[in-house]
């Protein structure tokens, strides 16, 4: 068990999961409540990940990222890092691929609010981040943690945008999936073994425990 | 994922991917004396041989090194123990302006490393690719491997580790000459063959699978030829002595 990799990974995912809970949170409920022109192609762009191979991304991350890049240097003089090759890089790219899968659960969330309740709100005078803290978020909550756990296991999984930009330096961007891949290389298919069934385990659990949360949801009513 | 069926036409081929500027030229050459086509597939030799193993249609394998041709033959699927047609080279290259200079022992390497200047070296990853493994024997022989331990980035194949090396997000990389050679690379690179002496040979080995119809098997033999053979030349490999 290689427990760097294992230990950079989670690290990955905690990060991810706190960059994007807050923004994913304010554009869940801006799609689920507002209309504006050109909203689908917003939702469009948010769902891209889904869909794209995980190549183009890494591409585009590639050139757009590199220390040629104008994004690049931006980045560099910010913060006098660079994102090819390091762990900076690889949160970036985590937290782009991760859009969808933290933003549309809790926009669901949010849809199945009914109006009237905020309207309720409204009119008790609450202000939006007093309704927001006290009315919606209490409501939606099974929404935001299905999105976390999703966007925490779907991090640990992924594998092609890592394997293009990472560089599989130790401690940095040697993520688990890219230890397994590594190992299975080697011929190491015990310790590929053993980690496999580690990750196994573990989005199978996340997963499991995210649709009972939401049967639950379901079953209460709203 | 290459088509499962093999038509009569043509030969099915897998090939190292540092072979990917050179069998083109070869290909070529064969198609012009023989009429048959061939279809090459271009991959890490470990994935090839694991394919393989699993039933992939490949009739002919050429190899980035000895042992995984030699995996195939221990596993009886192949013809018989094959040939090296090519040795491999290495070369270290920079981006054109990294303002480092190449010298055949990387000591201005070494020098850019203690001044802070080197943020990244890419090598084909040791553990399971033959040119990554050379590239670690020549830092070791020079006594930079372990200074360089923090900066490495490893290519998942040597035509990876040419790519991160003249990305400009490393100020270099000991790669594939074959690969450093092509003009896409070296365009935006400087580039210097770096002493055979310095690491195990890279015998690349050919095995022709049991599966290998008369296409392959020709093509096996044309590879070994006078006129392929100076075109591996011209191409950054070295001709193996029979």
């Amino acid at each position: 068990m290689d427990i760097t990799a294992l230990t950079l990974s989670l690290k990955l995912a905690f990060w991810t999961c706190l960059i994007l809970l807050p923004l994913a949170v304010f554009v869940g409920r801006l799609l689920a409540w507002q209309h504006f022109p050109g909203k689908a192609w917003v939702e469009a762009i948010i769902a891209l990940p889904l869909v794209l191979p995980p190549t183009v991304l890494g591409f585009y991350l590639l050139i757009g990222m590199g220390a040629n890049s104008s994004f690049g240097q931006f980045y560099h003089s910010l913060t006098g890092n660079h994102l090819v090759f390091t762990f900076d890089g690889l949160l970036l790219a985590s937290v782009i691929f991760n859009l969808p899968f933290a933003i549309q659960p809790m926009q669901r969330a949010f849809e199945a609010i009914p109006t009237n309740i905020r309207e309720a709100a409204w009119c008790c005078g609450l202000s939006k981040l007093e309704s927001l803290q006290r009315i919606e978020l209490p409501l939606a909550w099974p929404g935001v943690v299905s999105a976390l756990a999703l966007t925490f296991a779907h991090t640990l999984g992924e594998f092609g945008v890592v394997l293009m930009v990472g560089g599989n330096i130790e401690g940095e961007t040697k993520t688990i999936a890219i230890s397994i891949y590594d190992r299975v290389q080697a011929f190491d298919n015990h310790t590929a073994g053993i980690m496999s069934a580690f990750l196994l385990l573990f989005s199978l659990v996340t997963i499991g425990l995210v649709y009972r949360l939401t049967y639950r949801r379901r079953r209460h009513g709203r | 994922m290459p088509p499962l069926v093999s038509s009569n036409q043509s030969a099915q081929i897998a090939a190292a991917s540092s072979l990917q500027f050179v069998l083109p030229e070869i290909v070529t050459a064969f198609k012009q004396q023989t009429g048959h086509n061939l279809r090459v597939t271009y991959g890490s030799s470990g994935n090839f041989l694991r394919q393989i193993v699993q039933g992939a249609p490949f009739e002919l394998f050429l190899s980035a090194d000895e042992s995984y041709a030699t995996m195939l033959v221990e596993k009886k699927l192949t013809v018989d123990s094959g040939r090296v047609y090519a040795l491999g080279r290495l070369a270290v290259i920079t981006p054109e302006n990294s303002g480092i200079a190449l010298t055949p022992d990387l000591s201005s390497f070494a020098t850019a490393l203690e001044e802070g200047h080197l943020q990244h070296f890419a090598i084909a990853n040791p553990d399971h690719a033959p040119y990554g493994r050379a590239a670690r024997e020549t830092l070791q022989a020079l006594g930079l491997w372990q200074a360089l331990q923090p900066r490495l980035v490893k290519g998942e194949n040597v035509a990876q580790a040419t790519q991160f090396a003249i990305s400009g997000s490393s100020q270099g990389g000991i790669v594939a000459y074959a690969l450093a050679l092509a003009p896409a690379i070296s365009r935006l690179s400087r580039v210097l063959p770096i002493d055979q002496s310095r690491h195990q040979p890279i015998r690349q080995r050919m095995v022709l699978l049991k599966s290998a119809g008369g296409i392959a098997r020709l093509f096996y033999d044309f590879l070994s030829e006078p006129e392929a053979q100076a075109i591996f030349q011209r191409r950054g490999f070295e001709v193996p002595q029979v």
